[in-house]
């Protein structure tokens, strides 16, 4: 596999279908190997994950990688920092860039931190999700995902359905499945749609925002539901959960206009019952487990790409 | 004491609001103008300094009326002496303090010790604007006829819009016997939010908030209709958006005493500036992107409000141009989007900037002028200062048209360079900058 050696990877933009391509088929042959070889990568190598925003299945996920790879891996999060004594973002980094990490996986709840990040340090940068812009790791894993169910995602319907506007998600799955030749559909409480409900200046004929979600789910290929976060109501985007759940959670109902084999994807957490039902959660259209499967092979397969010099 | 006489030669004089736009010479003895375009086989006696202006620009000294200086309070940006100096530098003999310091300028101690200290401190005429609020903070109005006696040229609560209409009415009221104006920042805070950049594409793109814009139109509406009822002088700070204009338009027709400026930033920067390509729109989101430089409020718009913006200057619905100077640390900029400051390091620049609007036809020389020099002192009634004519301060630039420069940032005299021009090329350069008949800079040096 050719390296992004020494480069970070802070969105799915930056990456060609051949790149991508490449990802896929190193996450494919990890995740063939029984004992995916491990220690015998990324021995030595120190990885640290840089969490100035909690989570904990995506650092696990990656630090479980990591691990995997034979690296050293150290967890850094806002609450043992020194963040909160006012300390500036690009001293902490200064500091850990002298500690000499050979990879750093950051998340950060402002928009444009890890580019920040990357730009002022010399070690390569894993954006594991900063703010509302970007998470390229979960746009590669669900490509996977769907890749290996469909085989391709040319020409496929893929609905992204809820909160676009505060979904770092969205955005860079936008991005990554119009790229690979998918048509994705978006529909939105208006309120939480993107301005004028336009993601690019020219006209993306791929990236279709429509006002009914019926027209979104009609004939879907995959539809992956958006998490509503509690506090969207506070904020007067949304009359009530319930009102949300009503005309846009996902149920057995309303998949009935979709393909019979349609795909239902969530990037988690999932609020059961209101986004989408417990049942369709549980049943077998469900790849939601498939994506969090997915997720390590392919976050072993970035990071192995970004910092081993072995090429296949 | 020997009297200090200055013949600037053979430059071509600008000074629209005398009319004049052509090849001669302004004289100058001690701190005023005595004589421009005098005769043209005039000599002069030997004890005057000569100054040789051929093929240069010869103007008034222009005039900020919108200067953050940040002294006291946050030196660390900015003093009276950076922020003098650097108004120097960019043509500028008039400047303001705008009031939100620390403390506030809202009493007349604070004021008068502002006013002493940028005599002595600073070397260029420094005016200063108090607070519509005590403490900026929207509740009372500052003591306001204590202010106008010590010196303050008008009022504003800075980036603390009065968001209580009563307030505003009562401030506007207020003001009005004292002619002054209240100069109030167009945002309405609620529906602006957290946003960040101005609410559109690039910031959907980016996963930024937007700022709607609609949180200027909805305040400056509000303020013409408050003006419009009290009769008062309302002057709008660095207007950006097409849509005020329309409002401006209105109430100017209906003979409100409204104002309005536009920084050079508004006039030819907007928002893909925050990609960090220098307003080019990039295939990808790279380290670049995120330009800290780039944010400011009211937010960069997009580039057919800038258009507009330039509409609206060269036919005078906009009246002057205003800096908006505002210094950051590096610091304040060098952190991701959400944390950093906003605002732009502008005294510096903003001659070339508006001088590029002249040279692509946009705009005529004569309005750029005027909009820096007369037009200013006009609508403050600022006295002696923003023409050349006899019996005025002697406050003159010199400037080469066809010189070119790039803007660095080691080269700031400004004690900040937060701009997003880093690193460009820029048309016309100050050559020599007089303050009250005294050569305070000329050829890249400071003689004060």
């Amino acid at each position: 596999m050719k390296s992004l050696l020494n480069k970070s990877l802070l969105d799915i933009d930056q990456l060609n279908p051949n790149d991508i391509k490449n990802i896929i088929d190193e996450a494919t042959s990890l995740s063939e190997k029984r004992n995916p070889m491990t220690k015998k990568y990324l021995g030595g190598k120190s990885v640290l994950t840089l969490f100035f925003e909690n989570s904990t299945r995506t650092r696990t996920s990656f630090e479980l990688a990591a691990k995997k790879l034979g690296s050293d891996v150290i967890n850094f999060s806002l609450e043992s920092s020194s963040v909160k004594k006012g300390e500036s973002l690009l001293n902490t980094i200064k500091t850990l860039e002298a500690m000499k990490f050979d990879l750093l996986i950051v998340r950060h709840a402002d928009s444009g931190a890890p580019y920040f990040i990357s730009k002022n340090i010399n070690i390569p940068v894993i954006n594991a999700g900063d703010g509302l812009h970007a998470h390229p790791t979960q746009t590669l894993l669900d490509i996977y995902t769907i890749q290996k169910k469909l085989g391709t995602l040319k020409n496929k319907k893929i609905s992204i359905i809820g909160d676009v506007l505060h979904s770092r998600v969205a955005r860079s799955n936008i991005l990554g499945f119009a790229k690979l030749g998918a048509t994705v559909y978006i529909n939105s409480p208006r309120t939480l749609s993107l301005w004028k409900n336009k993601l690019f200046e020219s006209n993306n004929s791929k990236v279709i925002f429509v006002d009914n979600i019926y027209n979104a789910l009609d004939d879907a290929d995959v539809i992956m539901p958006l998490r509503i976060q509690l506090e969207r109501q506070k904020q007067g985007n949304i009359p009530s959960l319930r009102e949300y759940s009503k005309y846009w959670g996902i149920n057995s109902q309303k998949l009935k206009i979709a393909k019979k084999d349609v795909l239902i994807m969530h990037p988690g957490p999932v609020n059961e019952g209101i986004e989408i039902t417990t049942e369709l959660v549980n049943s077998d259209k469900s790849l939601i487990n498939e994506q969090v499967k997915n997720g390590l092979y392919i976050r072993m397969a970035i990071i192995k790409s970004i910092l081993s010099e072995i090429c296949k | 004491m020997k009297s200090n006489k200055i013949v600037i030669k053979n430059g071509n004089i600008i000074d629209p609001s005398s009319g004049i736009n052509e090849v001669g010479d302004v004289v100058i003895e001690n701190s005023y103008i005595i004589d421009v375009l005098p005769l043209s086989n005039e000599t002069y006696s030997s004890d005057y300094k000569i100054i040789n202006a051929k093929s240069m620009l010869v103007t008034p000294g222009f005039i900020d009326l919108h200067t953050h200086l940040r002294d006291p309070g946050q030196e660390w940006k900015e003093t009276i002496n950076t922020g003098s100096r650097s108004a120097a530098k960019g043509g500028f003999t008039t400047i303001t303090s705008m009031p939100n310091t620390i403390p506030v300028l809202d009493n007349v101690n604070i004021v008068s010790d502002l006013i002493d200290r940028s005599k002595s401190e600073g070397i260029v005429r420094i005016l200063p604007i108090g607070s519509i609020t005590v403490g900026q903070k929207g509740k009372n109005i500052s003591p306001m006829n204590e202010l106008a006696e010590v010196g303050v040229i008008g009022f504003s609560d800075d980036g603390n819009p009065v968001s209580d209409p009563n307030i505003m009415k009562q401030a506007l009221m207020y003001s009005k016997d004292l002619s002054l104006p209240i100069i109030n920042h167009a945002e309405d805070k609620n529906i602006v939010g957290k946003g960040l950049m101005n609410e559109g594409v690039v910031s959907n793109r980016l996963g930024l908030f937007g700022a709607d814009p609609s949180g200027e139109t909805i305040m400056i509406a509000r303020d013409l209709i408050l003006a419009e009822r009290a009769g008062a002088k309302l002057h709008i700070p660095h207007i950006s958006l097409s849509a005020s204009l329309i409002l401006l338009e209105i109430y100017k027709n209906m003979d409100v005493n409204v104002t309005a400026e536009v920084t050079p930033h508004h006039l030819t920067l907007n928002e893909n500036w925050v990609y960090g390509k220098k307003g080019e729109v990039p295939d990808y989101i790279d380290e670049d992107s995120y330009d800290t430089n780039a944010k400011v409020n009211p937010p960069l718009r997009t580039l057919d409000d800038a258009k507009d913006m330039v509409d609206g200057l060269a036919e005078g619905l906009i009246d002057i141009i205003a800096t908006d100077h505002a210094p950051h640390s590096e610091l304040e900029k060098k952190c991701s989007f959400a944390e950093a400051a906003h605002g732009i390091n502008v005294l510096e620049t903003a001659f070339s900037s508006v001088f590029d609007l002249f040279l692509n036809k946009s705009i005529s020389i004569n309005r750029i002028i005027e909009s820096l020099t007369s037009k200013p002192a006009e609508i403050f009634n600022l006295h002696k200062i923003g023409k050349l004519q006899k019996g005025y301060f002697a406050d003159v630039v010199i400037i080469d048209p066809k010189a070119k420069w790039k803007v660095k940032e080691d080269q700031f005299v400004s004690k900040s360079s937060n701009t997003p021009l880093l690193d460009l090329d820029m048309n016309g350069k100050i050559i020599c900058t007089i303050s009250e008949g005294k050569i305070i800079y000329k050829d890249n040096k400071f003689y004060v």
